[in-house]
């Protein structure tokens, strides 16, 4: 019962607390116009490069760019209570780790599907990518898949929140490798061999494909492998990321290194 | 005198400053290198294979702009983080050659990105760093870094009044690297966009950097407009600094705000 409270109260708490500073003044520009232009820009230089359909870069753009709320957010689940002095109280508190965490994780997912849902509407929109209407509740699922996928890394990088005080760098460098890892720009079989087989095992890659699939007719069963796998990374994710959350903070605790890093 | 005492020094301090800073200098190496790379890619599968040098330049001065961009958003906002903001503007220099020294600076470190991209082009996806002009290049590249660094100049200023400034320099990132043709050519964007094209720097500065390195066009009309530009922007910069800040002295939001 304490665990459930933990997890949704909690959960919800620093889901407002985000809001603190996460006003419409950086929301709209950060999370729902910047999307739209990285759609705009590759989509253009694809244009340019003469490779792929603006329906490939919308999709493609569009469900990368939930590593942004998904991946900052959950670093700032850490990072943000260092600033405000109260990691140490979360941490020295006898309340479960993983209802706290997972609690913390769960409006960051929701956010960061509607990021990606909200570019994907309004950069097919301005490019005139016709979705088919039979496809939107699949890809509705693909995207809350993704998004789930991405808060599994983003759980590894607030773990090394512990660790590293600007994770904000981390987070920028982890979203740029998606860029190229996941197949979002480029497609996965004109990168070298080594390249295919890293994005086989980044957040992203699987539901990306399956997104597109799904735009150009196939029906959620033919892509539910897809969809498995990438909900199988992104647990492998978010269990790593757990792990590594208790073992750093086991590791602070000893080095009494919270407050240092 | 003085001024230019001031600005060099100022210069030379925040050069350093952002030196030190691993966010700063990762944001500026690493991220052009991405773009580039996911560009390499693009244009080697496409079936309009473009020239690799034209988009090693492009996503370095992609780099430039970031760099920029980030640190006029950051200018005022570190300050008021510091502490520092009300002395700087309390200090007897004027305060727009307080501020004009840090957006320099951050262009000027965004040279790292056009140095990284370039070395990365080369090494890895075997990227020819061949100079038609080399002196015209030489001339370019601080040219761009001085038509940046005042654009920057423009938009710190703005931001004297708003706390997320951050975030609108987040807006401002992919939006400028499409319109001013730094890796797709403006002639492909609607037609709308080319006027809004010729007032922006870097504009003018990658297609000096562009002309001098592959010895097309003209780089020198191209330096000068760049340099022109500049001059406009410090003039617009030197009304909006002392409006803004007479703006924020009346509604004292120096450090509320």
């Amino acid at each position: 019962m304490t665990s459930l409270r933990v997890f949704f109260i909690g959960g919800l708490t620093s889901y407002r607390a985000l809001f603190y500073w996460l006003t419409p003044w950086v929301y709209v520009p950060s999370l729902l116009v910047a999307p739209i232009f990285q759609i705009l820009l590759f989509a253009y230089i694809g244009r340019s490069a003469g490779l792929e359909s603006d329906e490939f870069y919308v999709i493609g753009n569009a469900l990368q760019y939930a590593a942004i709320p998904c991946v900052f957010a959950m670093g700032f689940a850490i990072g943000g209570e260092r600033y405000q002095k109260t990691l140490g109280s979360i941490l020295v508190s006898p309340a479960r780790r993983l209802p706290l965490f997972l609690g913390r994780a769960v409006p960051v997912m929701l956010n960061g599907a509607f990021v990606a849902a909200f570019s994907l509407a309004v950069g097919g929109f301005l490019l005139g990518v016709d979705l088919p209407a039979s496809a939107l509740a699949p890809l509705a699922l693909v995207v809350l898949v993704c998004a789930i996928s991405c808060t599994g890394l983003g759980l590894i990088n607030g773990a090394l929140g512990l660790r590293v005080r600007e994770n904000a760098v981390l987070a920028n460098i982890m979203f740029g490798l998606l860029l190229i890892f996941t197949g979002a720009n480029v497609p996965l079989d004109q990168l070298p061999g080594w390249m295919r087989a890293i994005s086989e095992v980044v957040p992203l890659t699987h539901g990306i494909e399956a997104a597109r699939l799904l735009a150009d007719g196939a029906s959620l069963g033919s892509v539910d492998h897809l969809i498995g796998q990438e909900l199988l990374v992104g647990f492998a994710y978010g269990l790593v990321g757990y792990g590594l959350l208790r073992f750093l903070e086991w590791q602070s605790r000893v080095h009494a290194t919270l407050e240092t890093a | 005198m003085k001024t230019g005492r001031l600005v060099w020094a100022g210069w030379k301090f925040h050069v350093k400053s952002l030196t030190l800073s691993g966010f700063f200098l990762l944001t500026s190496a690493i991220q052009p290198v991405i773009f580039a790379s996911i560009a390499f890619f693009m244009f080697k599968a496409g079936a309009r294979e473009g020239t690799l040098l034209y988009v090693s330049l492009g996503a370095g001065l992609m780099g430039i702009w970031s760099a920029t961009l980030f640190a006029s958003g950051g200018a005022i906002q570190w300050q008021r983080w510091q502490g520092t903001l009300e002395l700087s503007i309390a200090s007897p220099a004027p305060f727009l050659f307080v501020l004009l020294p840090m957006t320099l600076a951050s262009a000027t470190i965004g040279l790292y990105s056009l140095t990284g991209t370039l070395l990365w082009g080369r090494l890895l996806f075997g990227v020819p760093f061949e100079v038609a002009h080399p002196l015209l290049f030489l001339a370019a590249v601080p040219a761009t870094v001085i038509g940046l660094g005042l654009l920057g100049l423009v938009m710190a200023s703005t931001f004297i009044l708003w706390r997320n400034a951050n975030a609108l320099s987040n807006l401002l990132e992919y939006p400028i690297w499409l319109v001013t043709g730094l890796l797709v050519p403006i002639s492909l964007l609607p037609g709308w966009v080319a006027p809004l094209s010729w007032v922006l720097a870097p504009t003018w500065g990658v297609r000096a950097i562009r002309d001098a390195a592959l010895g097309t066009g003209e780089p020198l009309a191209a330096i000068a407009m760049c340099l022109a530009l500049g001059g406009a922007y410090l003039a617009i910069g030197s009304v909006t600094v002392r409006y803004f800040e007479n703006l924020a002295r009346d509604r004292a939001t120096l450090s509320l705000t």
